[in-house]
């Protein structure tokens, strides 16, 4: 399957399968539309405005790269993947709900203030450490654990994570493991000791903040109704360049109520963040924030205008990191990983403060996806058998779509709340993704295009 | 090529006899925690 479209001056072809990616010009970009299901003869024909000479040679080029197996490739993974679907389950990532509460009121939460349909709650350092025990003891051969400190807001927590962590790293060498701590913060508590020891024992840390103060003021308010920009922004400027601008995200989400969402990106950037991740919101659709329908005409061109400025930035010497525009063509992760699925309910499970698991943070609370406790282990293997069958190929609308290689069939907690089955698709959502693997490669197309200007001169 | 610019010749299909080791990172636990991106992440074999 071939996809190609234009973008900021450039022809982008994507050849699906096989993953290659290719910039043409117009003709060629013409002759790939019709090559599929026409001779060469049949295309000079339908090409008049073109030399015969020139579309028999662009023809052959394409011919070629069909030979090679980079254009025109066939999805010949179906079998691998629900083969490979099927080896044991190894649990691999926690999310630890370290509190079920919050010192921030934010509209969209999707946790409730924190309390995800439950009562505020804090995780004690047992339940957290007997988490520890569960994922060592389900985690068969893997080395590389990872534990998210979550919530709620988890600095409201913050010994029990220490106590957590030192807890973790006592066990690594025994069992041969390598825990990758991370912590997601929305920096309320946020101070000195807290970012010298996130600093030392955190792979990553997620930062919130939504960009604009009056955009973040106006989603992230306290409980008492004021805006909590100018209590966080400086404290995450010295936590990034104390990070050296590395192994973080400034992380925002946007609504229907800043669908002008660039400017946030630029904000932030502009600030001096590095690593900027500003994403749509998802909720219910009858909520007014939600992204709607006739909204994504902007949210498009919001996209396209992100990416043109951030090519343009980048040939500046002055570029950024945009975590939805990330795609890595030479290194970046194997056709199973890509096909089979974010891994919630299987390789990936979310622990609540009192030690409940769930298939991923966003089933907390939840009844019917409750699977079992740390103490315990998992009880309900039929939820880890429904998780573990889900995959690009359970998804009836991914199989047409060429962005099915970066999304790995989408998010099982959107489509549960916008469907009612975890195996279906979030059509915005989907828009989005699409338009975002776009930008990503244009930006890449891009980035050679000034790579090979700057080498010639 | 005179037409066509190729970025990455590196076809997917390589990585079908070696992938699915597991030990990259769960898509969940970089940045998102409300979509599902993995065509951004790391292969750990490629490090």
């Amino acid at each position: 399957m071939v996809h190609q479209y234009k973008n900021n001056g450039y022809n982008m072809v994507l050849d699906v399968e096989s993953g290659s990616v290719h910039v043409v010009d117009d003709l060629t970009y013409d002759v790939i539309a019709l090559f599929e299901n026409n001779s060469l003869e049949e295309v000079q024909s339908q090409l008049g405005q073109y030399e015969s000479k020139d579309v028999k040679e662009a023809y052959e080029e394409v011919a070629e790269l069909k030979d090679m197996g980079v254009l025109f490739s066939e999805d010949d993974y179906e079998d691998y993947i629900c083969e490979f679907k099927k080896r044991p389950t190894v649990v691999k990532a926690l999310c630890l709900h370290i509190a079920h509460d919050c010192n921030l009121a934010c509209r969209y939460c999707f946790a409730e203030e924190g309390e995800y349909q439950g009562d505020r709650s804090l995780m004690s350092a047992e339940i957290g450490k007997k988490a520890l025990d569960f994922l060592i003891a389900n985690s068969g051969n893997r080395c590389n654990l990872e534990v998210d400190f979550f919530g709620g807001e988890p600095l409201m927590n913050f010994d029990v994570v220490k106590e957590i962590v030192a807890y973790g790293r006592s066990l690594e060498e025994e069992h041969n493991k390598n825990f990758r701590f991370t912590l997601t913060t929305n920096g309320m508590l946020l101070n000195d000791d807290i970012m010298e020891f996130a600093n030392k024992e955190m792979d990553n840390v997620v930062l919130s903040v939504d960009g604009r103060k009056e955009v973040h003021d106006y989603m992230r308010p306290t409980p008492n109704g004021k805006g909590s920009y100018d209590i966080i922004i400086d404290k995450f400027k010295k936590f990034a360049e104390q990070r050296h601008q590395e192994k973080y995200y400034v992380r925002g989400t946007f609504t229907h109520h800043n669908l002008d969402f660039s400017q946030d990106v630029f904000h932030l950037a502009d600030e001096g963040f590095k690593q900027i991740s500003v994403e749509p919101v998802v909720g219910p659709d009858a909520e007014e924030y939600t992204i709607k329908e006739a909204d994504l005409p902007q949210v498009m061109e919001e996209y396209d205008k992100l990416a043109s400025e951030m090519v343009k930035r980048n040939n500046e010497g002055k570029g950024f990191t945009f975590f939805h525009f990330m795609i890595d063509l030479t290194g970046g992760p194997c056709v199973a990983k890509r096909l089979s699925g974010c891994g919630s309910g299987t390789e990936y499970l979310a622990v609540t403060p009192w030690g409940d698991l769930y298939p991923c943070h966003q089933f907390v609370g939840e009844d019917e996806f409750l699977m079992g406790n740390v103490n315990d282990g998992i009880k309900k293997d039929d939820i880890v058998s429904e998780f573990k069958a889900t995959s690009v190929y359970s998804r009836e609308a991914c199989r047409d779509c060429f962005a099915r290689f970066y999304c790995s069939g989408g998010c099982s907690a959107n489509s549960y709340k916008l469907n009612g089955t975890i195996n279906g698709t979030y059509d915005i959502g989907c828009q989005l993704e699409r338009k975002r693997v776009e930008c990503a490669l244009m930006i890449k197309a891009a980035q050679m295009t000034e790579k090979e200007s700057s080498n010639e001169e | 090529m005179k037409h066509i610019k190729t970025l990455t010749n590196k076809t997917l299909k390589s990585t079908v006899k070696k992938g699915g080791c597991g030990e990259c990172q769960t898509s969940c636990q970089s940045a998102c925690k409300t979509s599902c991106t993995v065509g951004n992440q790391v292969c750990e074999n490629n490090k």
